[in-house]
């Protein structure tokens, strides 16, 4: 049991943001706390924990932090999906371990915030976030996939 | 066959500009080499004993001559003028500088390869049947379905960081050709009362734990095949275990769940993500689909052969030739045709080896007499899928001609055997001279002819590369105190007989191993009834005969 105060990354951690709203400037709290506390607005997702135990109360979260502790852990990018699959709208932020080289992927998850570790270079990750112009899976981001493209009326 | 569009083109050629970028990077110090280890196998580069080795995907084993030349073209211009085919229908150069990695794989774009996925933690390249689309016992031609999962799973965002790497076999057949139950999931396109479907299997692999994949649902619809898919990966994306990398596959999710537990799991996944809407629109298939229509076969009765005709007007049965068509060929689905198999297992050689010369033969003979079609065999060979009987004469004694005309398919001298200690970090033992050495000998005492089908496979390590857990004979080489050591194992089978090896005894060394090889063919020539393989004897008569004529 960590102080709670320690838990989550405040917005000036958050080097890369595709949304317009005001983020949360409050700690995020446990999964297993966020099912106790009826008035956590703010959770963080640890690579073993389940995500669809927020299922029930993603109406009242505005953060879910996704945490990578090491880059080759993939379990957050199902977490991710899971969450825009059932509806969750707020703000969705990829921590820890987050590098250039997964931003892409990261994206298509459904993370719309970004707090690295260790601040990525700008330039790198523009062209990261860019490097696909097209892509072959159906994913969070709703995007147009190839095959719709090659069948559109 | 699959031709891209400017899509795909598009994908492959920013695949390779992004690993251009990955590689400038890591030069500026701006990736540690533990943040690029999985960037560089994920398109192909693996670091080996000597140096760096390149692996390249062959999607379901299926390419054109203009490929293969390119293939010989880079084995000459990056690599020491050689290839070496692997079980998964990839092709290896073992030779590669780092800095003409990127260049490579431009070159490679050119033609429509890549090597992307062909290491790594994610989903690997799709693998099939390599008599597909050309073999008589076939439902259909299993590659548009492992197309579809070759787009689906390419730069997949969810699953590229699994917890370790994935394996999946596509066919079409009642017969297994592509070893599909030893996959992570293998898949077999079924007809059911007149629709079209897809059994799947999960679960299975070799490597230290050899397990054989239960049956996971024996009816996917095909319009529902890519969303089940995404389930069974989901599951083993969140579930499968990463505290221990050699627990890590998928198979031992399913052996500590149980398979009833998996299968549960994946249901359930699979109900929200049919209402999630993953799949790819139906059209998708049909386009593929169209881009595997068979090939203009000549039909009528006066212009195709009869085999017996054929080789009855050039030497007969008994001939070089003879034997080759008996041993190499296999029944095609269109009258007048066989598939020729191009062995790479010359008795003495490198099994899987082939030198660009070679390759652009085998190129001019698939434009020449296959409809510029090729493909690449699980049982690290080559093969022209589609060859009129007329055209055989000429195809052998082009292949003869190169050193190609081995009549040994699925003898002993058809030895899998993966790179072994001569190549690879991870190997224990020698594989290649060792299989050299057994091919050798059994051509040399003309026994391979006498012993007839027998698969023999060897691993120069417990991570299996070499299928030894599937071989009729299976033999894996260890270390014992310092020095070379292998184990036998018999009873092995990668097809729809599906089975793993049992260890005989203590193991052997190099030597020892050979004369072993020998006498357990003895006992199979002493106790064989008629008709029977290797194989079949031995799971008739058991391990006991075996065990007393090596150890008794």
């Amino acid at each position: 049991m960590g102080n709670a105060r320690d838990l989550g990354t405040s917005p000036d951690e958050v080097q890369f943001r595709f949304r317009d709203d005001e983020p949360v400037d409050h700690a995020a709290v446990t999964v297993d706390s966020c099912c106790d506390q009826t008035n956590a607005t703010a959770v963080r997702i640890e690579p073993g924990d389940d995500a669809r135990v927020l299922l029930p109360f993603l109406d009242r979260l505005a953060l879910v932090e996704v945490n990578f502790p090491v880059f080759g852990d993939g379990r957050g990018y199902s977490a991710a999906r899971i969450l825009r699959e059932a509806g969750y709208t707020g703000e969705l932020r990829a921590v820890g371990d987050v590098l250039i080289d997964q931003l892409s992927h990261m994206r298509r998850c459904g993370f719309d915030s970004f707090a690295p570790d260790k601040r990525l270079d700008e330039e790198d990750a523009m062209r990261a976030f860019a490097t696909w112009e097209n892509v072959y899976q159906r994913a969070a981001d709703a995007r147009r996939t190839i095959a719709d493209k090659r069948h559109e009326a | 066959m699959y031709r891209y569009d400017q899509y795909d083109q598009a994908m492959v050629d920013a695949r390779v500009e992004e690993f251009r970028d990955q590689a400038r990077r890591r030069l500026e110090g701006k990736l540690t080499e533990d943040q690029f280890k999985p960037l560089r196998l994920m398109n192909g580069l693996y670091l080996q004993l000597h140096a760096y080795m390149l692996r390249v995907a062959i999607p379901y084993g299926t390419l054109d001559a203009r490929q293969l030349e390119m293939l010989a073209d880079i084995a000459d211009k990056y690599d020491r003028g050689y290839g070496h085919f692997t079980t998964r229908q990839n092709i290896q150069y073992n030779w590669i500088k780092l800095d003409d990695c990127a260049d490579a794989l431009a070159d490679l774009a050119t033609v429509e390869m890549h090597a992307i996925q062909t290491s790594g933690n994610c989903i690997r390249n799709i693998s099939s049947d390599h008599f597909a689309g050309a073999a008589a016992d076939e439902v259909v031609d299993p590659r548009p379905y492992a197309e579809l999962m070759r787009q689906w799973s390419s730069f997949h965002p969810e699953f590229t960081y699994l917890p370790r790497k994935f394996k999946i076999a596509v066919i079409a057949s009642e017969k297994d050709r592509a070893a599909m139950r030893l996959h992570d999931i293998g898949v077999r396109i079924v007809q059911r009362d007149g629709a079209i479907g897809a059994e799947f299997y999960a679960g299975g692999g070799m490597g230290r734990t050899p397990m054989i994949a239960p049956l996971i649902r024996d009816f996917v619809p095909i319009d529902q095949f890519i969303t089940y898919a995404e389930a069974c990966l989901r599951v083993y994306n969140r579930y499968g275990r990463r505290d221990n990398k050699y627990k890590a596959r998928i198979k031992i999710l399913v052996h500590e769940l149980g398979a009833a537990e998996y299968i549960r799991q994946v249901e359930e996944e699979f109900a929200h993500m049919l209402s999630v809407g993953v799949e790819p629109p139906r059209e998708e298939l049909e386009r593929i689909k169209a881009f595997f229509a068979p090939p203009p076969f000549v039909s009528s009765e006066v212009e195709t052969q009869s085999l017996s005709t054929m080789l009855e007007a050039n030497g007969g049965q008994g001939s070089a030739f003879g034997q080759w068509v008996r041993r190499n060929t296999h029944a095609h689905k269109a009258p007048g045709y066989v598939s020729a198999v191009i062995s790479l297992k010359p008795a003495g050689g490198i099994p899987g080896d082939a030198t660009s010369e070679q390759m652009r033969v085998v190129a001019r003979l698939a434009r020449e007499y296959s409809f510029d079609e090729l493909r690449v065999m699980h049982t690290q060979n080559l093969l022209l899928p589609h060859v009129a009987i007329a055209d055989l004469p000429a195809v052998w004694q082009a292949l003869d001609a190169a050193g190609l005309g081995a009549a040994n398919m699925d003898t002993i001298e058809d030895i899998i055997a993966c790179p072994g200690l001569d190549y690879c970090s991870l190997a224990n033992a020698r594989s290649i001279p060792l299989a050299q050495r057994i091919s050798e000998r059994f051509a040399e005492t003309g026994r391979t002819e006498v012993v007839g089908e027998l698969k023999l496979k060897i691993s120069g390590c417990i991570n299996a590369c070499g299928h030894h857990h599937a071989g009729h004979i299976g033999i894996l080489g260890v270390d014992k105190k310092g020095t070379e050591n292998y184990q036998l194992s018999l009873g092995g089978s990668e097809a729809e007989d599906v089975s793993l090896a049992k260890i005989t005894g203590p193991g052997f060394d190099e030597d020892g191993v050979i004369a072993a090889v020998e006498k357990v063919t003895d006992v199979y020539l002493a106790s064989r009834a008629e008709g029977e393989r290797f194989l079949d004897t031995y799971r008739r008569i058991g391990m006991e005969p075996f065990k007393e004529a090596l150890y008794g």
